[in-house]
């Protein structure tokens, strides 16, 4: 007999609950605990699953559907972006350096993060978690994909970003973003869904797309923009995942608070860190500027942010500490950055220079408590030293971070003109650290940060040159061997951008594009 | 009472839909950015199906916001005639 069929079709709660839980079942001839080994160690304890909902309601089917929708909708604007020489339309050739911060620094940790997913998504007993996690591992890896589809076209055109993955994986300043997610996916499941679910998602990927995206809308790159937004419309989702995670792990029991809130100190911290890239990007590298990282932090971080755990404080949840800091921070954070790498210019993927006169009204404006008295001098100074043939490259290897890996550049809270350094002694060595908050991160699992891979030490301990290099002989230039390891070319990937083979290339092109020749 | 928000990409069928947030929320503020609109209002805001297919005169399916959202703030809940987000402070 034929299966009687409803007459009605389902509503969107009970879809949900059909295309999640009604697929799931109780496994009958294996161990629970042999199943879901990961699950009990970190110490949170669930006692119903099925609590757990998207608010959302999305199933996979219509996952599918919209993803596919988004997909067809980016990669025409792609084609269309290159067919029209799209990337001659940027505001100045300046702008593309922002394009390969990103896709070094960023799109590879898109990757990681759909292998975390993945496995989380493998490792929770409750199906509402087990089908959102797969749905974000996969926006993880579309992720990835688009935004090295839509640089590729970049690459053809520009210099730094022909090995993005073998740059990434040791180029000295994105050991700070990989370091982090590699932190994270080697955490626990809920470690790694509180530190990139909520922490990372919900408290700080605004800062990231929003202001990135828009600004490169603001600059011309319509390629940029649109993988951007395409991404950005299932950040939205892993938001809300995020926040659900946060909310379900405490309502299951009490005794999850203290492990919970010291998961959100620490990995607000460590991406409040990682995110000094976006920093300088948004003061120093966007020619045309949306708006100042102040103004984004405020908006995204203090007014947002401070709703968010406002609403939380009915768990208990309190605002992390790191906060108060990053308050004092905010004022200097983007113009250490770019001093950083304006001196290390010699050892990046990716141009730097000195802002123009009117950048620098700019930022004076953006930053009237700052700028003019300890940022505008240096700049002068180095601008006149640039101008005489003395442009300044460092060549001495800092001292790093053992918890976040940034050189030791920030200064002190509330004192911009002293140099912060912390230390600790841990069996019978010395580990350095750049802040109060990345010492005591270090100081709770120390096991876990002393096999951290430190690209300065690993340059001194000769690690970091191609194979075969003989570093004795006379005349060594430690610097050229390893920019060679980088898969850098000296004087055209690095370096000012004044001067750039970029610079002039697009200068000539542009020029074509306008005129008959 | 603490900003909900939600962000869009600006285009012809978000456009109806913010149209459709200004009606049905009035204390509702418009931030215009490059090639984004933010939404803000205080403590809550409802989308409504009814609404948005008034302003663009088709049937709308609420799950088609997924293709044009940027971002949003607040606990969501959703169901087939409303999107909803708010606070509970």
């Amino acid at each position: 007999m034929d299966m009687q069929a409803s007459k009605k079709k389902l509503g969107l709660k009970e879809r949900y609950q059909v295309m999640t839980r009604g697929l799931d079942w109780t496994p009958s001839y294996q161990k629970m605990e042999d199943i879901y080994p990961y699950v009990a160690y970190e110490g949170i304890k669930i006692h119903d699953w099925d609590k757990w909902e998207d608010p959302f309601r999305l199933t996979m089917d219509a996952y599918w559907k919209y993803q596919a929708e988004k997909e067809r909708k980016l990669y025409a604007i792609i084609d269309a972006y290159a067919q029209n020489n799209g990337h001659l339309g940027v505001t100045d050739a300046r702008y593309i350096n922002t394009v390969k911060l990103f896709i070094s620094g960023i799109s590879p940790l898109e990757y990681v993060a759909h292998r975390g997913f993945t496995h989380v998504g493998r490792q929770f007993p409750g199906a509402g978690p087990r089908v959102a996690c797969l749905m974000q591992s996969l926006d993880e890896i579309r992720h990835a994909q688009t935004q090295v589809h839509s640089i590729s076209n970049y690459n053809k055109y520009y210099n730094g970003v022909h090995d993005f993955h073998h740059a990434h994986d040791r180029i000295w300043f994105l050991s700070v973003p990989k370091s982090f997610f590699d932190d994270a996916i080697t955490a626990g499941p809920f470690e790694f869904m509180v530190a990139i679910g909520f922490s990372f998602e919900y408290v700080l990927t605004n800062l990231l797309f929003v202001p990135f995206v828009s600004g490169a809308a603001y600059n011309g790159d319509m390629g940029t923009m649109t993988f951007g937004f395409s991404a950005q419309s299932d950040e939205a989702r892993h938001m809300t995942l995020g926040l659900e995670v946060i909310k379900f792990i405490l309502e299951q029991d009490p005794d999850n608070l203290p492990i919970v809130q010291r998961w959100i100190d620490k990995w607000t911290w460590r991406g409040y860190r990682v995110l000094t890239l976006v920093a300088m990007m948004m003061d120093y590298m966007l020619p045309k500027r949306t708006m100042s990282w102040k103004e984004a932090w405020e908006v995204y971080f203090e007014e947002n942010g401070g709703a968010l755990f406002k609403d939380l404080a009915r768990y208990g949840i309190t605002m992390p500490k790191c906060a108060e800091q990053i308050a004092l921070e905010k004022d200097h954070l983007s113009h250490q950055a770019w001093s950083t790498f304006y001196n290390y210019g010699a050892a990046t993927n990716f141009h730097t220079w000195m802002p123009d006169e009117d950048e620098m009204a700019w930022l004076t404006a953006k930053y009237p408590e700052s700028f003019d008295k300890h940022y505008r001098p240096r700049y002068e100074y180095w601008r006149e030293q640039a101008a005489k043939g003395n442009r300044f490259y460092n060549k001495t290897l800092p001292m790093l971070c053992q918890t976040c890996q940034i050189p030791l550049v920030f200064t002190e809270p509330g004192d911009p003109t002293k140099i912060c350094y912390r230390e600790v002694d841990f069996k019978d060595e010395k580990y350095h650290f750049c802040s109060d908050h990345c010492k005591a991160i270090f100081e709770h699992e120390p096991e876990k940060y002393v096999q951290a891979w430190m690209p300065v030490h690993q340059i001194y301990q000769g690690n970091c040159f191609p194979e075969g290099t003989d570093p004795t002989v006379e005349g060594f230039d430690p610097l050229a061997a390893v920019l060679k390891y980088y898969h850098l070319e000296h004087g055209r990937d690095n370096l000012d951008f004044e001067g750039s083979e970029d610079q002039k290339n697009f200068d000539e092109w542009r020029g074509m594009a306008t005129k008959n020749v | 009472m603490s900003n909900v928000f939600i962000a869009l990409q600006t285009n012809e069928e978000s456009r109806h839909i913010v149209e459709a947030l200004l009606e049905d929320n009035p204390t509702a503020v418009v931030d215009e950015q490059p090639a984004m609109v933010k939404i803000n209002v205080p403590g809550s805001l409802v989308l409504r199906r009814t609404t948005v297919e008034e302003k663009m005169g088709r049937p709308f399916d609420l799950q088609e916001m997924q293709v044009n959202l940027i971002t949003l703030s607040g606990h969501v809940d959703e169901d087939e005639d409303e999107f909803r987000l708010s606070w509970n402070d």
